[in-house]
């Protein structure tokens, strides 16, 4: 199988990578740059366990072949905490917004991408913005809680 | 996923070259219906055309008496747009209402309707609005464009550039949606234009289809209470695990009053 270079940002870095063809991100972020926080859920598109932002907004790391990456910048939950945790994740831990937690990493991104634009966004707007990621253990609320818990103190600014 | 040849022209000019090369060349949009299909190994093409990196044929732009929207433009920047949601605020609207963010932010007017997916919402809007659809290769109106499931008017190597909308005296959509996909199980897009009136439903059949019985009857009297006692039959309709085919038909009745209600108050 041909091999191709390609050049992104990941989360505020350079990386150059060798990726084959028809390969997706999500696969390439896992083994070729060893960075496994998205997931492999479904593979399908379903289910948002896969998500990480590119260039801000939140993408489907499965359904986006690695070479249409090039150029790109990237940020997945790996690049969250910086010498603390990012108020998203803080407010996760303290609300118990995880069970299994396969699911987490996907919330965190898609919560990012809304906090990001709009740092006070209500109930709705979080259930909208996390309508593409499924759950199968906590239930949503205290997930939707964690995120206007971490709007409130401030994630969405300190991010933007 | 196995082996292709991967392309990302800037230009029309060279996807459209591309088209005619390869043995089985696909056309990729926002890519969340063909990758999939090719995961599961039901299209193996030999070349995929990334349309993502053509300027030209993203954008939105007023014109006199129409909305004229790039092919490649998100769902997200159509539902977005000042001038959607002011001279067609039902477009906007149903723009806003499909799929989730990671859909929106990828989905394209051009891929969903030369995908043409029996849910799909945008084929409710282009039959409603007596859409034009522009192509590499000709104008074609969206009566004559979508023709079956999964099915339209478009050749291999043709490409949807953009969609022209006229703008409608009013208009409304109503769906139900799926509530996992948010496909809609059944819409209805209405609305009143140039030419009459036009209501047309997806997600009830194989392929989009007016009803010409709810349009007679909006004609006379433009209200939901017009529509009462309209039955669509069921015959034909599809019919899965998500609904029978009764119940879509009996959904189209509510849908299309609530898709009046909405064109009424101008949302």
């Amino acid at each position: 199988m041909a091999r191709k270079p390609i050049q992104f940002r990941l989360n505020g870095k350079d990386e150059a990578v060798f990726v084959e063809e028809g390969q997706n991100l999500l696969d390439a972020l896992r083994r070729q740059v060893g960075d496994t926080s998205p997931k492999y859920g479904c593979g399908q598109g379903t289910c948002g366990a896969c998500t990480v932002l590119v260039d801000g907004e939140p993408r489907l790391s499965c359904l986006m072949l690695a070479e249409s990456a090039e150029g790109a910048s990237i940020e997945t939950t790996a690049g969250l905490a910086g010498a603390e945790l990012h108020p998203l994740q803080r407010a996760f831990l303290d609300g118990f917004a995880a069970q299994c937690g396969y699911c987490t990493s996907g919330m965190l991104m898609s919560a990012k991408a809304l906090l990001d634009r709009n740092p006070s966004p209500t109930r709705e707007q979080v259930v909208d913005a996390i309508s593409g990621n499924i759950c199968r253990c906590t239930g949503y609320e205290p997930i939707i809680d964690a995120i206007l818990d971490a709007a409130a103190r401030g994630a969405g600014r300190r991010s933007a | 996923m196995y082996d292709f040849n991967y392309h990302r022209p800037s230009s029309l000019d060279e996807a459209v070259t591309l088209l005619g090369q390869g043995e089985d060349v696909k056309v990729l949009a926002g890519g969340h219906t063909l990758l999939p299909t090719m995961k599961q190994r039901l299209a193996a093409p030999s070349d995929v055309v990334d349309l993502s990196r053509i300027a030209a044929l993203k954008g939105i732009e007023a014109t006199e008496g129409a909305v004229r929207i790039g092919a490649a433009t998100s769902h997200a920047d159509v539902a977005a747009s000042g001038e959607v949601r002011n001279r067609i605020p039902a477009l906007a609207a149903l723009a806003a209402r499909i799929g989730d963010p990671h859909v929106r932010n990828r989905g394209t007017l051009g891929g969903s309707i030369a995908n043409n997916d029996p849910n799909a919402d945008y084929p409710a809007a282009c039959l409603a609005l007596g859409a034009t659809i522009v192509t590499t290769k000709r104008e074609i109106a969206a009566d004559d464009f979508f023709v079956d499931m999964f099915e339209t008017a478009l050749d291999e190597d043709e490409i949807v550039t953009r969609v022209d909308f006229p703008v409608p005296r009013r208009a409304g959509y109503a769906k139900f949606p799926n509530p996992a996909s948010r496909y809609a199980l059944v819409g209805v897009f209405v609305a009143e234009g140039g030419d009459g009136i036009r209501a047309a439903v997806t997600g009830a059949g194989p392929c989009v289809f007016r009803v010409p019985e709810m349009e007679a009857a909006l004609g006379h009297d433009f209200s939901p209470a017009a529509l009462e006692g309209i039955k669509v039959d069921a015959g034909g309709l599809n019919a899965d695990i998500h609904a029978s085919a009764d119940y879509r038909a009996h959904l189209v009745g509510v849908m299309a009053r609530r898709a009046v209600e909405a064109a009424l108050e101008g949302r």
